[in-house]
């Protein structure tokens, strides 16, 4: 199976959006273009099993080189594994549900959803890339349409939060490429030249020192889109700020690209760097759960609640892979899946309270089950997905992250790993308290009685992030087995790690 | 022997032919309408343009004092396009110009020197080059006739153009003096690396870097881009700075390779300062010609970057970042070239709310600013990320760190125009300006040029290939 075509289609449906005229018929093409690429990515899956089925061993498949730049020895070189399918999966969903919710988007639509396409269109090239470049190009493909996302169709402070967003995240993207330039130049193959091949880094033993050194940036830098603790500041405001489209897509799988080149790129090519620094990393991810969570209590404006659990909630995406076990590598890789999902599903519901009530004010909200059945009922699945209720993919990515987590016997990871459970009290404090005075109690403003539920995009929007979740909570095993194969991959360039101090 | 001085020479005959028949045109008798002069002189320059990618035959001329080869063709190439579009960016600002036809010919003249410049394999030819690619220039500043800030910048120019050639020369008689060889290939031999001989490098160093305004020699910059006309800042930022930089970097590789360790670290320093002054200074700018000519001043310490690497990989990126510098920055000029003529407005608040009334021009200001910022899929990234690779390469990496960090700051002072553009609001945006037909030519190539070259890698293949100085 051609990898390029997931590539292919998200370009053409832009393209063909520059062409049309009004709402109906941009907004149309672009659901038909991201259902295409929904199904593309289940048609990869199938033939990703039936691969594996017929005994093929091969760490990447559908492998596909292209010399791009000989004299640099740049490639094309794409592949996936089953952690690339399980993200590609999640971002297919979340750009269909994106689109279905943004179905009355009038101003400028033409160019909201050309900027959209784009953006998915990076978020898949970033995850079928086996080459730095590759990968480096297609993460910063998405950084401009971001920016004008929240930029025009924002509200609140969208200029200051679009500015923000943008600076943070090219700064991110500026650690990273002092990191990977500085594997370029310091890894040969047998021929003597330079390369940024991703399996072909892999397979060589870059010195410690030069791991200690580009460690950090590499890792800090991916970090910096996952929300590492010190630079985090552009999520709450960013998140807050950006058009609900926009928001899930920011939340949901932007958060992941970071998370999964911390893994792929950071942890994988220089293993013994993650192994001396992992302590860092435990204590950022813990006091990213702890600081977000908390923080989050505090907050009065829905939005800013779900920007500041997803601080915390990434955290675990980095606390599962600062670990360095197989089962916390593989719950990191799950709360990414889970947390997308969860994430995306909890900013729809609250893109259709605020488009219909107009504030996201906690205080200003009340009883809304009674007018808005099925948009409170999303709210509240989304709500309890966060929390971590059984049988909600949410349960299962972070039982597994934790159980990953005590497997490390290091007392003072242990205490992280303690520290992080706690956070699931405060989760449960903000969430249910959020939930509680928003949906159920007295209405609190009389107007709200006249509002209408949700339409059949928003439903439909609803209906397929939540499958995702009630799928992946009830079966983790599908996705265990998918992406265990990786995991194990990745682990066995770490090595074993000492159990016993 | 006639032949070689005709082939050899072929785009220096053509460039003197056009400058011939334009003088004819203007002592002539007829009277001809602007109009028709500017579409006749354009196709002019497309023919130039076109010749120059045949017919290239290398050699040497007066005792090696001229010589070409296929980079040499590559670079004449380079200047012809920007020419052409230059002058097709010109077009609404030259329809009312009583002078159209003396512009042509100083803007000619200029690139005849910098031909000259550029083949050049002896100091003398060199600065003879130089010396006519400046002169003109200084008087193409003053074409705003009626504006006093024109003269300003004229005369800022002109005397600083005279005093940084004369501390050039300083440096050009003292490398005489201490190696008894004006050729390029005869003073490298007899470069060791004294402390005269370095003194002269600094100064000639000094020459260099007040045509390419790297600091502190770049104070003349601001106030000669934002008094002189629009398509004269663009032709200034853009080409004179590529032609100088050619020869640069010629000049550095060959002549003064035995002293690169000391020229390394004065250029690390220069790159340095320079990247944050331009920077710093881009911030505060409100005028769009300042903001550019700022925001250029920036770039080139990162030239400087790409530059210091081993020698292909640096002549290579700094050729190709060239490139792509030139179509971003004229897609940028193209743009502010016609709302100053049409609409006379030149700063970032006047261009407030401008997508609402003026989409493509947006665009296509918007999609410069990306590939002047380095943001993929437009070309600039990859101009950018090859010149910090050739920086990396000596494995300088605080130079990188600041390098990277200071894209942020870039990024910034670039995304705030943008977000002037397209979301700021404005009671009084610039009104729909219709597009002449030359200026949306020149858009339409600087477009694709910006979109395209990074995808098609075998323009940087090409490149290269031939850069083995």
């Amino acid at each position: 199976m051609n990898l390029t075509l997931l590539l292919l289609f998200p370009l053409f449906t832009a393209f063909v959006i520059l062409f049309a005229k009004g709402l109906k018929q941009v907004r149309v093409i672009a659901l038909i273009g991201s259902i295409f690429q929904l199904l593309l990515a289940g048609k990869l899956l199938m033939a990703y099993y039936q691969i594996k089925a017929q005994g093929n061993q091969s760490q990447m498949v559908f492998e596909y080189i292209q010399n791009w730049y000989a004299p640099l020895h740049l490639q094309y070189h794409i592949g996936v594994d089953g952690i690339s399918i399980a993200m590609i999966l999640l971002t297919a969903f979340v750009v269909v549900a994106g689109i279905l919710v943004s179905w009355k988007t009038e101003q400028l639509s033409k160019e909201f959803f050309f900027l959209l396409i784009l953006l998915s269109l990076g978020a898949y090239g970033f995850f079928i890339s086996l080459d730095l470049f590759t990968l480096f190009f297609f993460l910063e493909v998405a950084v401009i349409p971001k920016f004008l996302l929240i930029g025009i169709w924002g509200s609140g402070k969208k200029d200051n939060s679009a500015m923000k967003l943008a600076l943070m995240l090219m700064g991110g993207s500026a650690l990273i490429l002092v990191g990977i330039l500085g594997i370029y130049f310091n890894t040969h193959t047998e021929t003597g030249i330079h390369t940024f091949d991703l399996l072909l880094i892999s397979k060589m033993n870059i010195a410690l020192p030069i791991q200690k050194i580009f460690f950090p940036f590499a890792f800090i830098g991916f970090g910096v889109f996952t929300a590492i603790f010190p630079f985090h500041t552009w999520v709450p405001d960013g998140h807050a700020s950006a058009p609900t489209a926009a928001s899930m897509f920011l939340a949901g799988i932007s958060m992941k690209l970071g998370g999964y080149g911390c893994l792929r790129v950071a942890t994988f090519l220089m293993p013994d760097a993650a192994h001396a620094y992992s302590w860092i990393i435990i204590l950022l991810a813990t006091i990213a759960i702890i600081y977000g969570a908390f923080a989050t209590m505090m907050q009065t404006d829905l939005k800013y609640i779900n920007a500041y659990s997803s601080i915390s909630h990434c955290g675990f995406v980095l606390l599962g892979i600062g670990m360095l076990t197989k089962t916390a590598i593989m719950g990191a890789v799950m709360q990414m899946v889970s947390h997308g999902l969860m994430t995306a599903l909890f900013f729809a519901a609250i893109g259709m309270i605020y488009s219909r009530t107009h504030t996201r004010m906690v205080s200003q909200l009340g009883g809304l089950l009674k007018a808005m059945p099925f948009i409170s009922s999303v709210f509240v699945i989304a709500g309890l997905c966060s929390l971590g209720l059984p049988g909600f993919s949410g349960f299962a990515a972070e039982m597994t992250v934790f159980m990953g987590s005590w497997q490390n016997p290091d007392k003072w990871f242990r205490l992280a790993t303690i520290l992080a459970c706690a956070s699931i009290v405060v989760t449960a404090v903000y969430i249910l308290r959020a939930a509680g005075q928003t949906i159920m109690g007295p209405m609190v403003n009389k107007e709200h009685e006249l509002l209408t539920d949700a339409s059949w995009n928003e439903k439909s929007a609803a209906i397929l992030l939540i499958v995702g979740i009630v799928v992946v909570g009830i079966a983790p095993f599908w996705l265990i087995d998918l992406i265990q194969p990786g995991t194990e991959f990745i682990m066995s360039k770490l090595g074993a790690v000492a159990l016993v101090k | 022997m006639l032949n070689e001085y005709l082939i050899l020479l072929k785009s220096e005959w053509i460039i003197i032919a056009i400058i011939f028949l334009l003088l004819f045109i203007k002592v002539g008798p007829k009277e001809w309408k602007n109009e028709t002069l500017l579409y006749g002189i354009n196709i002019l320059l497309l023919f130039n343009l076109l010749a120059g990618f045949y017919n290239n035959v290398e050699g040497n001329l007066f005792n090696g004092m001229y010589h070409s080869n296929q980079l040499i063709f590559l670079e004449k190439n380079m200047l012809n396009l920007g020419v052409y579009l230059v002058s097709l960016i010109a077009y609404p600002w030259l329809k009312e110009h009583k002078h159209l036809l003396e512009f042509y010919i100083l803007l000619l003249s200029t690139l005849l020197g910098m031909f000259f410049m550029i083949s050049s394999g002896n100091l003398l030819i060199f600065y003879l080059g130089l010396e006519l690619s400046t002169i003109p220039i200084a008087a193409l500043a003053n074409f705003d006739l009626h504006k006093r800030q024109s003269s300003e910048a004229a005369m800022k120019l002109i005397i600083s153009s005279a005093f940084s050639s004369a501390i050039l020369l300083f440096g050009v008689s003292i490398l005489y003096g201490t190696t008894g060889s004006l050729s390029f290939n005869e003073i490298s031999q007899h470069i060791y690396g004294n402390q005269l001989q370095v003194i002269a490098f600094i100064l000639i160093l000094a020459g260099f870097c007040f045509k390419i305004s790297v600091v502190p020699f770049h104070l003349w910059t601001a106030d000669v881009y934002e008094g002189a006309p629009a398509p004269v800042t663009a032709y200034l930022s853009i080409i004179s700075k590529t032609a100088v930089l050619f020869i640069f970097m010629s000049v550095m590789y060959t002549v003064f390779k035995t002293i690169a360790t000391q020229w390394y670290l004065m250029i690390f320093v220069l790159s340095i300062i320079t990247i944050l002054i331009g920077n710093l200074f881009a911030l505060r700018q409100n005028n769009l010609k300042r903001f550019l000519a700022f925001s250029s001043i920036a770039q080139v310490g990162f030239i400087l970057l790409g530059l210091s690497g081993t020698s292909i990989m640096g002549i290579a990126s700094v050729i190709y970042f060239l490139l792509i510098y030139l179509f971003s920055n004229l897609a940028a000029f193209g743009v502010i070239t016609l709302v100053s003529a049409v609409a006379n407005k030149e700063t970032i608040s006047d261009y407030k709310g401008f997508y609402k009334t003026n989409p493509f021009l947006s665009w296509v200001l918007a999609i410069a600013l990306f590939s002047l910022a380095g943001v993929p899929p437009t070309a600039g990234f990859f101009g950018k990320f090859f010149l910090i690779m050739a920086g990396a390469e000596r494995g300088n990496y605080i130079w990188v760190v600041f390098a990277a960090i200071n894209m942020i700051i870039s990024f910034y002072y670039y995304l705030k125009v943008v977000k002037a553009i397209f979301m700021d609001p404005n009671d009084q945006p610039i009104e729909t300006i219709s597009i002449p037909a030359l200026p949306k030519l020149a858009m339409i190539i600087c477009l694709a040029g910006m979109i395209l070259t990074g995808f098609f890698s075998w323009i940087y293949e090409y490149i290269y290939s031939l850069s083995i100085l």
